[in-house]
């Protein structure tokens, strides 16, 4: 009763924070919003039995990567139109954006519709997952099933970083 | 229903009590340092209101409740108003999951001296405090001025970089006591204080520490020499006052945190728990004072790359003996 009286007052305020983020036309206010979508993100994961993973999506997401994301924004240095909003000249990427974004909802719908709505009941349900403890858990999955996508997403991570810092190298050779 | 309605009350006198204590030590917090550092340089601080300046903190607090409210012209108003909220509520937030004690009866029941255990106690400090970070950039960000937006951007690349090795210190811990929650942390110290067992993780802990509220010398977010006052320039009245809360607040947080991880939380022989506790932390907090009155600033460069190229490896470092070591014994 409580746990889904909750679940509709942060379902409808993170629905409404990731319109906000689309809507506002100031890109602070826009980040500002997706931290709060975030933050009630995590509020989510909490009522579904997954402690951790609402940890580290505060931490993460909402305390280190939007962090990011302002910092960048402010550096840029906005003009006054940029701040306003203005009208854009890319006539193609209204419908393209609607049609890609129909194409989206009706993926994950199906996909969610034939997973979850009709799965059979797995061996983790929350009984014995706060019997093991959550982080535990997590940690033994990420280190015994799925060890090759968890290493394979730090390689990638690390490509990452060195394509970065190659990227600002040149900028400074250059000069 | 009963035992629901019980928890629910105990649970709010816990919260008043733990956050009304909280904010009589940040207000007096202010005049203990201002005592410390004055005697530390041959003064003798505040004096006038009350025995040794005892009322001080009262007298500033009036003043700052009734000065007048600037916001500047061009400021991003609503932001302006909201960066002191976020600066201040995670840092009284993240008080939630310390043990001050251990379990006491009154009338046949037992009261965990903690406002709530979580199982991830120790990361939802550190989530809670990250968000922290926001009340800086936006308030320096809001304020429409250069030297809050300098102070700002400094303080958001500093308070990022100095996390994870914050976060990395404490693992060391976490492997031996095979918990994340804070009660668990505290339990396993029966025998022995994890200093000794981490005493790299430890000194980690400590710089990344200071460097994470911002205080000396790290304080390169409102260094007065370059910044004015950096990015809380523009602020003033009781919004100016919430933003030094918040730091105070930092400061309490990270020595209780410092505590409960590396002293044994509130364990000592002869006197009652709590006061352990305080005892303990008031040590810790101390240490702080000290060091703003005996260190110059680094400089931002010097910052970076001390964070970045020294801290973050050893940290890592620290993490692979410890693993090793428990592998081995």
């Amino acid at each position: 009763m409580l746990e889904s009286l909750l679940f509709l007052i942060m379902g409808s305020i993170t629905i409404a924070c990731a319109l906000c983020v689309v809507f506002q036309k100031n890109p602070i206010y826009s980040a500002i919003f997706l931290i709060q979508t975030m933050v009630s993100l995590a509020v989510l994961y909490v009522l579904l039995h997954a402690q951790f993973i609402a940890a580290i999506q505060v931490m993460i997401y909402a305390g280190a990567i939007m962090v990011l994301f302002i910092f960048v924004i402010m550096l840029l240095n906005l003009s006054k139109a940029d701040e306003e909003g203005e009208r854009d000249n890319l006539f193609f990427q209204k419908p393209s954006a609607i049609i890609l974004g129909f194409i989206l909802v009706v993926m994950i719908g199906t996909v969610t519709l034939k997973t979850v709505f009709q799965g059979v009941k797995g061996e983790y349900t929350p009984e014995t997952i706060s019997q093991i403890g959550n982080t535990q858990l997590v940690g033994k999955m990420l280190f015994t099933k799925y060890v090759f996508p968890f290493e394979i997403a730090s390689i990638l991570l690390f490509a990452a970083i060195i394509g970065a810092i190659i990227l600002a190298k040149k900028r400074i050779i250059e000069d | 229903m009963i035992e629901a309605l019980i928890f629910l009350v105990l649970t709010i006198i816990k919260i008043g009590v733990v956050v009304g204590v909280l904010l009589l030590i940040i207000a007096y917090l202010i005049w203990v340092e201002r005592k410390v550092i004055a005697h530390m340089q041959v003064r003798l601080g505040p004096m006038r209101v009350g025995w040794h300046g005892l009322l001080q903190p009262i007298a500033d607090g009036l003043k700052l409740i009734f000065k007048e409210d600037i916001i500047p012209a061009r400021a991003s108003k609503v932001v302006f108003v909201l960066a002191p909220v976020i600066a201040t509520v995670p840092a009284l937030m993240a008080i939630a999951v310390i043990p001050f004690g251990d379990t006491i009866s009154i009338f046949g029941k037992s009261i965990d001296m903690v406002i709530t255990d979580v199982n991830i106690g120790i990361l939802f400090i550190l989530a809670v405090t990250s968000v922290g970070v926001y009340g800086v950039i936006l308030g320096g960000w809001s304020s429409n001025n250069k030297y809050s937006l300098l102070g700002a951007l400094r303080s958001s690349a500093q308070m990022i970089s100095y996390e994870l090795s914050l976060g990395l210190s404490l693992i060391g811990v976490i492997m031996i006591s095979q918990s994340l929650s804070l009660v668990d942390i505290v339990d396993s110290q029966a025998k022995y204080w994890f200093v000794i067992l981490q005493p790299l993780g430890f000194l980690i802990y400590a710089i990344s520490a200071i460097a994470e509220t911002n205080r000396c010398p790290f304080d390169l977010p409102e260094a007065e020499t370059e910044l004015v006052a950096g990015f809380h320039t523009e602020y003033s009245s009781m919004k100016f006052a919430l933003f030094f809360m918040a730091e105070y607040a930092n400061i309490i947080t990270v020595s209780a945190v410092a505590v409960t991880f590396f002293f044994g939380g509130w364990r000592g022989p002869y006197l009652p728990p709590v006061v352990w506790f305080l005892i303990k932390m008031a040590l810790c907090i101390f240490f702080f004072i000290w060091l703003r009155s005996t260190y110059p600033r680094f400089r931002y460069d010097q910052l970076m790359k001390f964070g970045w190229k020294i801290l973050l490896p050893v940290a890592l470092l620290n993490i692979l003996i410890t693993g090793l070591v428990i592998i081995l014994l």
